[in-house]
């Protein structure tokens, strides 16, 4: 356990070290990032104005709340791609982490959560910047914070463990980008990324109750966003807590038959 | 008249190189099939509580979404991958290869790569406009597809100036790798006409990444919304472009020290 400790703390703090030299780098990528709430936010506050002030429970302020607090999650939610496994094992690059005597997934984990730290850091000029062109409506009880600080982190579990179980199709074909690319839709659709669930059909949210994707977006964002009771929150975390468990297991699982199939030269 | 020949030979060598791989085809489709497919749920999300946006009715905004679709691939096919071959060389040194050949730099950095495949996503993009375009039951004439040509044209190059200026950065910064990021984030923008959003993006829209003359404008021409002011407008916005993103070149050209070719 020690170990481990040790090698989180120090993975962290290289990436911090490392990121914080990439500062440009980093903002335009969240630059890019941010125009994607922003376009969401501008249509579905139009049709709430249209609408007299309110559409499926939000107004535009409450609109503006939940693209704003989008926009923290979705950097939360960054994690190693499908994409970067797809390229570790088509180059052969997995070969020298096989050498570690751990899990290669514990650097990834590592490594992106010690990026967060430079993320977040940077994020909140953007979110000043943000909240004072788009004037959310907020009401924050210390409950609901402290339930979102951890939300935050089980979403980037969550999304850690779905997509290296997507990149790790690649070692059983390389032709994996339509894959991805549908993958992507269906989470863009039943994640409350595209809009807040409570806004689709009720098939759809029905859907959604029985897969991981809404505990990646809509959920950590609503802790702030929604009112939701004190036994809501807590037993939105449980179901984190069980998907991360869900994500872990089949992990370890498909990693056991995977690495059979790997063979590079090099790396 | 070189510059075109240049041009044409580096495009037939790219569609050669993609014609091998015949089943990328298929997965571009897919592709292109997800992308329609998440654009016109949001659609009837929209137009589930609402039957106008901002003065756009269902059949216009399918219209916008078919040039944004057709734009889009030329982007990836065109435009995009030759910037990144630009970056790549920039921060590998490798720009010497192409800065000793006897041709105009900019042109040759501008036409080395051609993604064939990636039209795909021009023909879906042109569908959907024909589709948008016979639910509105608008009559086309000559002079509007004129205007639509015209104006696809124009701000394809706008796209590529911008996009040609932003990549000369790297002259000096180096690392812009995630310039990429960048562009599609602003360009998903164009999705929706421009004159929904707030003054400060739309002008950004309009003049810092000209998403709205590549993407609004056109779709304004089958729309019967352009008027000839507009039309004007982007050829000047155009010229300008074309200026700015040749001195800019060339100023960054300067700083251009090739290390380890």
């Amino acid at each position: 356990m020690r170990r481990y400790i040790d090698f989180y703390l120090s993975s962290m703090r290289i990436s911090i070290l490392s990121q914080i030299q990439y500062r440009v780098a980093n903002y335009f990528y969240m630059i890019g990032m941010i125009t994607e709430p922003v376009i969401y936010l501008v249509v579905w506050s139009t049709i709430a104005n249209q609408q007299g002030g309110i559409v499926g429970g939000y107004t535009a302020g409450t609109f503006a709340a939940y693209y704003i607090v989008w926009t923290l999650v979705r950097n939360m939610n960054i994690v190693f791609t499908p994409f970067g496994w797809e390229w570790r094992i088509r180059e052969g690059n997995l070969s020298m982490e096989l050498m570690r005597p751990m899990h290669p997934i514990h650097n990834d984990i590592a490594y992106f959560s010690g990026w967060k730290f430079v993320v977040i850091l940077l994020w909140l000029p953007l979110a000043v910047f943000l909240t004072w062109v788009f004037k959310p409506t907020f009401d924050i009880t210390w409950m609901e914070a402290l339930v979102f600080f951890i939300a935050i982190w089980g979403a980037y579990l969550i999304r850690t463990m779905l997509l290296s179980l997507l990149g790790m199709i690649t070692f059983w074909t390389t032709r994996v980008s339509a894959i991805f690319e549908l993958y992507f839709g269906f989470e863009l659709i039943l994640s409350g990324r595209l809009v807040p669930m409570t806004l689709m059909p009720q098939w759809v949210q029905n859907l959604s109750n029985y897969l991981p994707f809404k505990w990646t977006f809509f959920f950590p964002i609503e802790t702030l966003v929604g009112a939701m009771s004190t036994q809501e929150l807590w037993a939105g975390v449980g179901m984190q807590v069980l998907w991360i468990t869900i994500g872990a297991s089949f992990l370890s699982l498909v990693w056991r038959a995977a690495i059979k199939q790997f063979s590079a030269v090099g790396g | 008249m070189n510059t075109i020949k240049l041009a044409w030979t580096y495009m037939r060598i790219g569609m050669l190189n993609e014609l091998q791989y015949r089943a990328n085809f298929f997965i571009q489709l897919f592709q292109s099939a997800v992308a329609v497919g998440t654009g016109l749920i949001g659609l009837s999300l929209v137009f589930g509580q609402v039957d106008n946006l901002a003065g756009w009715s269902r059949g216009e905004l399918l219209a916008v979404m078919g040039v944004h679709i057709l734009m889009g691939g030329v982007i990836r096919s065109a435009i995009q991958p030759n910037m990144e071959r630009l970056m790549n060389d920039v921060l590998n040194g490798t720009l010497d290869f192409a800065l000793t050949k006897p041709a105009d730099a900019q042109t040759l950095v501008s036409v080395r790569e051609f993604r064939f495949w990636q039209l795909t996503d021009v023909v879906v993009g042109l569908v959907i406009l024909v589709v948008a375009v016979t639910q509105l039951q608008a009559k086309m004439e000559a002079l509007q597809i004129v205007a639509f040509v015209a104006a696809l044209l124009m701000g394809a190059v706008l796209l590529y100036c911008v996009w040609l200026m932003v990549t000369s950065i790297a002259f000096w910064v180096i690392r812009v790798g995630d310039i990429v990021d960048l562009f599609q984030g602003l360009y998903a923008a164009g999705r929706w006409p421009v004159s929904v959003y707030p003054d400060w993006l739309r002008t950004g829209l309009t003049f810092l990444v000209p998403v709205a003359f590549a993407v609004t404008v056109p779709a304004e021409a089958m729309t019967n919304r352009l008027t000839g002011e507009t039309m004007l407008f982007a050829l000047g916005l155009t010229l300008l472009f074309v200026i700015l993103a040749r001195v800019v070149w060339l100023i960054g050209l300067r700083s251009y020290s090739g290390a380890s070719a």
